[in-house]
C-alpha cells in the first residue's frame, strides 16, 4: 500500500467514495489499492452477543431437551413425592428437597455445555470470527448461565409449590411451606455455585466429557476422599472446610450457616470456582482456535 | 485489502509459517496456493485472529482483525465448512450469524436463495448435509454481512462441477464490484481459472507470487512427438532447456517458433505444439514446491495437465 497512491477519496461530507484512478497500478497490471471504501460499522453491542449466545443454548435438539429437562425432572420429582410420600406430613421442604437433587445434576451440566459445546462442535471458528473479543463471548455465556440457573430454579421451585398446593387440596390440610425466603435463596445460591463450577471446568477442559466427569469427581468422589482423610488425620478433620467446597456448599441446601461456614464457603469458592474460572478464561483467550 | 507483513509462526521447533509477506488487493481474486501442510490454513487463521501471530502482522482493511468493530460486516470468512453444530438447521446457522451482525431476518432468506439452498434443505439439520451443501452454507455465512473482503479456505472442496462454476462466477462478480478475495486451494486448475494474482507457498515460505500472467509467462512451450525422450534430447542439443513429461510430451523453455524450428531441424515429426498454459501452473506449482512435496515428483506428474 505504500508503493502506490491510495485512491480512497473523501467527498465534502466525509463519506469515502469508490476508488478512482487505476493508472497508478497500470504498470503492474493491478488496480491501485484502496484502504477502505465504506465507513466502518458500529461495534457489535454486548446485548446482541448475549442474545445470540442465549439462543444457541436452545436452538439444537440436545440444548432444547436439556433445558426442558429442568421442567420435566422437577415435575417428575414432584409427582413422585406426591404419590409415594406420606401426604399428611408433606411440606414444601419435602418438595424442594426432591427437586433439588435432579437440579444439582442438570444445572452444572448446563454450565459445562454452555462452554464446551462450542469446542466439541468446533463452532468457535465462526463465533470468534464474528466476535473476535473472546472475553465478551465468555462474559455473555457466563451471564446467560447464571440467568438460566436462576430461571430454572424459579421454574423448579414453582413446580414444587404447585405440588405442595395439590397436596393440601388432596389432604384438606393447609399447605405447609416451612422454608423461608432466605432458605430458598440459599438453595438457589448453592445451585448457581454448582453451575459456576461446571462453567469453570468447561473453560479449563474445553471438552464436554472431561468437564462433566471432572464435575462429578469434585462433587461425588472428593467428599469421600476428604472423609477418609479426615478419619485418619485430625488436622484435616478440623480444617477440611477451608479446602473442600462441598462441605460448605452442601450446608446451603438444608442448614443455617454460621459466620465461619460463610467464610469457608467464600474461601473454597475462590479456590474451586474463581481460580479455575480465571485460569480457564486465560487459556481460552490465548489458545489457538482450530 | 489484506496485507501480510513478514508473518512467522512456530510451534516448538516446527516453523509452520516462515517470513510470509503478500498483499491481496481490492478488485482482484488472490489465489493462495500450496500443498497440504504448507501453512495456508495457519496463515488464514492468523489473518482472522484465531491464532496469534508469532512474529509479523496481518492487517485487513487497514486494521488487525481483532480491532474490526463488527467483523462480519466487513470481512466474510469461511475456514472450515464442517465446523458447524451438526444439530442446527442451515437456516438457524445463518440466523445466528445475522443476529450477531444485527441484520434483518429477511437477509437470511435472500442469502439462502443466493447460495441455492432450498427452503426444504435449509430446514434440515447440518448433520444431514453433504460437504457441498455445507460449503454453500459457509459461503452464505461469509457473504451475509455484505463484506468488502472474503477469506475462504478451500471453498471448492466438495462442490460438484456446477457448484464450482457457480462459486467461480460469484467470486468473480464480488471482485469486479471492488471486493477483495483471498482463497486458498490445492486444486490448481480451479485457482488458475479464477485467480488474478497468485501466492504460492511451500514449507511455510512463499516460493512465488505475482499476477497469474507474470507467473505463467515463464511456463514455456509444450511440444509432443511419438518419442518424447528423443525430442527432448534434440531440443537440448539445440540449446533449449527441455524435459520430457509424459505421453511423448516435452516442456521446453522457449517460444513456439524456436521449439518448432529445433524439432524440424532434428527431423522429428511434431504431433502437438502449443503454449504450455494449461500445464503451466501445475508444472510451476510442482517445481516450486518440489522440496516441500510429500510425494516425490517424477516426470509423470504432469500427466493430467498434459493430457
Amino acid at each position: 500500500m505504500s508503493t502506490t497512491a491510495t485512491t480512497t477519496t473523501t467527498d465534502p461530507t466525509g463519506t469515502p467514495t469508490e476508488p478512482t484512478g487505476t493508472a497508478a497500478g497500470a504498470a503492474t497490471g493491478r488496480r491501485a489499492p484502496a484502504v477502505r471504501t465504506r465507513p466502518a460499522p458500529a461495534r457489535t453491542p454486548f446485548r446482541r452477543v448475549q442474545y445470540v449466545e442465549l439462543r444457541k443454548m436452545f436452538d439444537t435438539r440436545s440444548g432444547f431437551w436439556l433445558m426442558a429437562s429442568i421442567v420435566i425432572t422437577s415435575t417428575v420429582a414432584t409427582v413422585i413425592t406426591l404419590l409415594v410420600g406420606d401426604r399428611d406430613d408433606l411440606t414444601y421442604e419435602s418438595f424442594a428437597a426432591a427437586i433439588g437433587s435432579p437440579m444439582s445434576v442438570i444445572l452444572p451440566v448446563i454450565g459445562v455445555l454452555a462452554v464446551t459445546s462450542e469446542w466439541s462442535q468446533r463452532t468457535t471458528l465462526t463465533t470468534f470470527t464474528l466476535v473476535p473479543g473472546r472475553s465478551r463471548v465468555l462474559a455473555a455465556k457466563l451471564l446467560n448461565t447464571l440467568l438460566i440457573g436462576a430461571a430454572g430454579m424459579v421454574v423448579a421451585l414453582g413446580v414444587g409449590a404447585l405440588g405442595n398446593l395439590i397436596t393440601s387440596l388432596i389432604t384438606g390440610n393447609d399447605a405447609v411451606w416451612g422454608i423461608s425466603v432466605a432458605d430458598v435463596a440459599q438453595i438457589v445460591l448453592a445451585n448457581e455455585l454448582g453451575m459456576l463450577l461446571g462453567f469453570a471446568l468447561g473453560l479449563l477442559f474445553r471438552s464436554s466429557p472431561a468437564a462433566i466427569v471432572g464435575y462429578f469427581v469434585v462433587n461425588l468422589v472428593l467428599p469421600g476422599l476428604s472423609g477418609a482423610l479426615a478419619a485418619a488425620q485430625d488436622w484435616w478433620a478440623d480444617n477440611a472446610g477451608w479446602f473442600d467446597i462441598n462441605e460448605s456448599r452442601f450446608l446451603l441446601f438444608d442448614s443455617h450457616l454460621t459466620g465461619q461456614d460463610w467464610a469457608q464457603l467464600g474461601v473454597t469458592s475462590l479456590l474451586w470456582i474463581v481460580l479455575p474460572l480465571l485460569v480457564g478464561t486465560r487459556l481460552v483467550l490465548r489458545s489457538e482456535v482450530k | 485489502m489484506i496485507t501480510v507483513e513478514s508473518l512467522s509462526k512456530s510451534y516448538g521447533s516446527f516453523t509452520a509459517v516462515d517470513d510470509v509477506s503478500f498483499t491481496a488487493l481490492p478488485g482482484r481474486v488472490t489465489g493462495f496456493l500450496g500443498p497440504n501442510g504448507a501453512g495456508k490454513s495457519t496463515t488464514m487463521r492468523v489473518m482472522v485472529g484465531l491464532t496469534d501471530p508469532g512474529h509479523g502482522e496481518i492487517r485487513v482493511l487497514g486494521r488487525r482483525f481483532a480491532e474490526l468493530p463488527d467483523p462480519g460486516r466487513e470481512v466474510g470468512v469461511l475456514l472450515d465448512a464442517s465446523a458447524q453444530h451438526a444439530g442446527r438447521t442451515g437456516r438457524e446457522i445463518l440466523t445466528i450469524a445475522a443476529l450477531t451482525m444485527g441484520l434483518p431476518r429477511t437477509r437470511v432468506d435472500e442469502m439462502l436463495e443466493r447460495v441455492s439452498l432450498t427452503p426444504d434443505e435449509a430446514s434440515r439439520r447440518v448433520r444431514n448435509y453433504s460437504l457441498g451443501m455445507r460449503q454453500r452454507l459457509g459461503i452464505g455465512t461469509a457473504l451475509l454481512g455484505n463484506p468488502e473482503v472474503l477469506i475462504l479456505d478451500e471453498p471448492a472442496n466438495g462442490l460438484d462441477p456446477a457448484g464450482i462454476r457457480w462459486m467461480r462466477d460469484l467470486l468473480r462478480g464480488f471482485a469486479d464490484e471492488g471486493g477483495t478475495v483471498l482463497l486458498s486451494s490445492h486444486l490448481l486448475h480451479e485457482i488458475e481459472v479464477i485467480a488474478d494474482d497468485l501466492v504460492v507457498i511451500g514449507n511455510g515460505r512463499i516460493v512465488a507470487q505475482g499476477t497469474k500472467e507474470e507467473l505463467l509467462a515463464g511456463a514455456g512451450t509444450l511440444v509432443r512427438s511419438t518419442d518424447g525422450t528423443a525430442l527432448a534430447a534434440a531440443l537440448q542439443a539445440a540449446g533449449i532447456t527441455a524435459r520430457p513429461t509424459s505421453g511423448g510430451a516435452v516442456l521446453a523453455e522457449a517460444d513456439l517458433a524456436r521449439v518448432g524450428q529445433a524439432a524440424f531441424a532434428a527431423g522429428i515429426a511434431v504431433t502437438e505444439l502449443r503454449a504450455a498454459d494449461g500445464a503451466g501452473l501445475e508444472e510451476m506449482f510442482l517445481a516450486l514446491t518440489a522440496e516441500s512435496q510429500r510425494d516425490t515428483v517424477t516426470t509423470t506428474a504432469t500427466q493430467g495437465a498434459a493430457a
